[in-house]
C-alpha cells in the first residue's frame, strides 16, 4: 500500500491509532525481550539457585547444601589470590593505564603530520582479540624463543620464564594488560577533548594563564566526566578480565595469576562443578553490581 | 604568552620529550606485532638467533603450509558464519525495540528499557554454566546458533542504547505525520527510519560482530566439535599442537589477526564513533 494511496478521509481525522501501536508492541519489543530475558537475567537467577547445590550438571539437581559452595569458595586460597589479582589489575588500570592514556591524548588530540597515524596504532591493540594478543606475548616472553630473552641474552645472563615463575607472572599479565587497553581510554579522551569548548582554554589563556595552569585547571575539570566514565569502565573491565589470561598462563603456575573468572573456569565450567562455580558466578556479580551501582550514585549523579 | 611561539621551534625540550614519549610509546606496542609478523618468515633456528631483525632468508613456506591448509580457512569460515548470525540477529531484535522505545508511547516503556540496559552491568562469567545448561537442554549444543543467540542477548542492552538515542533524533512529527496519511507504524520504520539510520546501524553492525569475532569464553562452553571451532578457539589448539614451534604458531597467529586488521582498516569510522557515542551516554 503506497502512502499516497487511498485518500480515505477519516483515516486523516481519527489520526494515529492505538491499533496500529499495539502492533508494534507485540511484534517488535518480544523478541528482544525474550531474548535478553532467556539468555541473560534467567541464567543469572538460575546461578544462584544453582550455587545451592552439590550438581555435576546433569540430571536435576537434588543435593541441597545451602550456602555450604560460597563457604567452599571462601575458603580456597586461590580464590582470594585471584580476587587480589583483580585487585591489582584495578590499581595497574588506575594508576598507569589511565595516566598514560590521558597524557596521550592530550598530545595527539592537537594537529600535527602523524598524530592521526599514531591514534590508530595505539588503538590498534584494543582490536586485536585477547586470545591473539595473549599468544603474542606468550612468545614474546618465551624464555628461550622470546623478546625479553634476547635482550636478557644480550647482558650475557641466562633468559628467565617469566610466565612459569610465580614471582612474574601476574606481573607478566600486567604488563600486556596495559598494551593491550590504554589505546581504549586514550581514544575516549580524545573524543572528549574534541567536543570541548575551545573558548574556555582560549580565555583561560588571555587571562594570563600558562598552557600547565590551562590545563590543570579547565581543561583536566572539563573532562572529569570522561575520566569518571573511563574508571568505571576500567574497574568493570578489570573485573571480569578472563580471554588474555587464558593463553598467557590459564592461572598459573600454582594459582598465581587467575583472576575471579578464570579461577571460575578452572574450577567450575572445566571441571562441571556447577554449584561451585555458579557460587562464584554469583560473587562476582554482587562485586560488579555493588560497584557499578555505588560508583554511579556516588560519582555519576550528575549524568 | 611568547611561549607559544618559541614552542614552534624544533629545539624547545617540551616538544623533543613530547616526539621522545610518544617515540618509546609507538615502540612500546609496534614491537611485539612487527616481531610476530617477520617471525613468520624465520626458520625456528633463525627465531633464536635473530628474533628481533628482518628474516636472513623469508620462509613463505611457513604462510604458504597454513593457507593451503583447509585447516585455517575453516577456522575462519566458522568465525564468520557465527559472527555473521550475531550481526544480523541483533540489528533485527535492537532496531525494533529501540524503534519502540524512540516513538511509541506505552505504560512501562521506561521500566522496560531499564530492565534491558541493566545487561550492560551484568558479567557474561556468572551466566555461563547456567547458559551451557540451558543451551544444552534446548539442543543448541554445538550448532552456531548456541554460541550466536547468547552472543545476541548480551549484545542487546548496548545496541538498543545506541539505536535508540539515534532514532529518537527523527522527529517525532515526521512519524506523526505519516501515520495521518494512513502509514503504518511497521511501514515507517521499515521505509523511513532504517534507510535514514544507516550510519549508526553499521556502527552496531560494526562492534558486534568485531565483539563477535574475537570471542572465546562462550565458544569454548558451547562447542565440543573441531570443526565448528572459531578462530580463537582454533588457534589456542593449533598452539597446543605446535607448542614450542614459535616460526609455525606466529605466521598462524598474522594469519588470523590480519582479517580483524582489514576490518579495523575499512570501519575504523564506526568502531570508534560507537566506541565514543556509547561512553558519552554514561
Amino acid at each position: 500500500m503506497g502512502v499516497a494511496g487511498k485518500a480515505v478521509p477519516q483515516t486523516a481525522v481519527r489520526g494515529p491509532s492505538w491499533d496500529g501501536r499495539f502492533t508494534v508492541l507485540i511484534l517488535f519489543l518480544p523478541p528482544a525481550l525474550l531474548l535478553f530475558t532467556l539468555f541473560v537475567v534467567l541464567p543469572i537467577g538460575e546461578a544462584a539457585w544453582y550455587s545451592g547445590f552439590n550438581w555435576n550438571g546433569f540430571g536435576r539437581p537434588t543435593n541441597w547444601i545451602g550456602f555450604d559452595n560460597y563457604r567452599f569458595v571462601l575458603e580456597t586460597r586461590a580464590f582470594w589470590l585471584a580476587l587480589r589479582n583483580n585487585g591489582l589489575i584495578i590499581a595497574v588500570s588506575l594508576a598507569i593505564q589511565l595516566p598514560l592514556a590521558l597524557t596521550l591524548a592530550l598530545m595527539l588530540a592537537e594537529r600535527f603530520r602523524g598524530a592521526v597515524a599514531l591514534r590508530m596504532l595505539f588503538f590498534m591493540p584494543y582490536i586485536l582479540a585477547e586470545i591473539a594478543t595473549g599468544l603474542i606475548f606468550s612468545f614474546v616472553y618465551d624464555g628461550d624463543y622470546g623478546l625479553v630473552a634476547s635482550i636478557w641474552r644480550t647482558f650475557g645472563a641466562e633468559p628467565p620464564h617469566l610466565l612459569a615463575s610465580t614471582d612474574t607472572a601476574m606481573l607478566a599479565v600486567l604488563i600486556v594488560i596495559v598494551w593491550k587497553y590504554f589505546g581504549f581510554h586514550m581514544m575516549l579522551f580524545i573524543a572528549a577533548l574534541q567536543s570541548l569548548d575551545k573558548s574556555l582554554i582560549e580565555a583561560a589563556r588571555i587571562d594570563g594563564a600558562t598552557r600547565s595552569q590551562a590545563l590543570r585547571h579547565v581543561v583536566i575539570p572539563l573532562l572529569y566526566p570522561t575520566i569518571r566514565l573511563s574508571v568505571f569502565f576500567a574497574i568493570i573491565g578489570s573485573l571480569q578480565l578472563f580471554d588474555l589470561v587464558m593463553p598467557l598462563t590459564r592461572g598459573g603456575p600454582a594459582d598465581s595469576s587467575n583472576t575471579m573468572v578464570s579461577f571460575l573456569y578452572n574450577n567450575g565450567i572445566s571441571r562441571m562443578r556447577v554449584g561451585y562455580g555458579s557460587a562464584i558466578g554469583v560473587i562476582l556479580f554482587v562485586i560488579c553490581v555493588t560497584f557499578a551501582f555505588t560508583y554511579k550514585r556516588w560519582f555519576m549523579r550528575d549524568e | 604568552m611568547s611561549n607559544a611561539e618559541i614552542a614552534r621551534t624544533p629545539f624547545d625540550p617540551a616538544v623533543l620529550f613530547k616526539a621522545a614519549f610518544l617515540a618509546v610509546v609507538a615502540v612500546f606496542v609496534l614491537v611485539p606485532l612487527l616481531a610476530t609478523l617477520l617471525g613468520g618468515f624465520k626458520s625456528l633456528g633463525e627465531l633464536r638467533v635473530n628474533p628481533f631483525g628482518l628474516p636472513r632468508h623469508w620462509e613463505w613456506q611457513n604462510y604458504a603450509d597454513i593457507l593451503f591448509s583447509g585447516r585455517y580457512w575453516q577456522l575462519l569460515r566458522n568465525s564468520l558464519i557465527i559472527s555473521t548470525l550475531t550481526v544480523i540477529l541483533t540489528l533485527i531484535t535492537a532496531s525494533m525495540a529501540a524503534f519502540t522505545f524512540a516513538h511509541v508511547k506505552f505504560y512501562g516503556s521506561s521500566m522496560l528499557l531499564s530492565y534491558l540496559t541493566l545487561g550492560l552491568l551484568f558479567p557474561a562469567a556468572t551466566a555461563v554454566l547456567p547458559l551451557f545448561i540451558k543451551v544444552r537442554d534446548l539442543g543448541l549444543l554445538d550448532t552456531y546458533f548456541g554460541v550466536a543467540l547468547p552472543q545476541v542477548a548480551f549484545s542487546l542492552a548496548m545496541s538498543v542504547l545506541l539505536l535508540r538515542r539515534f532514532f529518537r533524533d527523527i522527529p517525532h512529527e515526521l512519524l506523526e505525520a505519516a501515520l495521518v496519511d494512513g502509514c503504518s507504524y511497521v511501514k515507517f520504520f521499515r521505509y523511513v527510519t532504517l534507510p535514514l539510520s544507516r550510519p549508526i546501524l553499521a556502527t552496531v553492525g560494526t562492534i558486534t560482530f568485531v565483539n563477535s569475532w574475537n570471542a572465546y569464553l562462550l565458544p569454548l562452553v558451547m562447542l565440543n566439535t573441531d570443526a565448528l571451532y572459531p578462530w580463537p578457539l582454533g588457534i589456542m589448539i593449533y598452539q597446543g599442537e605446535y607448542s614450542s614451534e614459535w616460526h609455525l604458531i606466529l605466521a598462524f597467529i598474522t594469519l588470523t589477526i590480519l582479517p580483524t586488521i582489514i576490518l579495523f582498516l575499512l570501519a575504523q569510522k564506526h568502531i570508534v564513533a560507537g566506541l565514543t557515542a556509547g561512553a558519552v551516554k554514561g
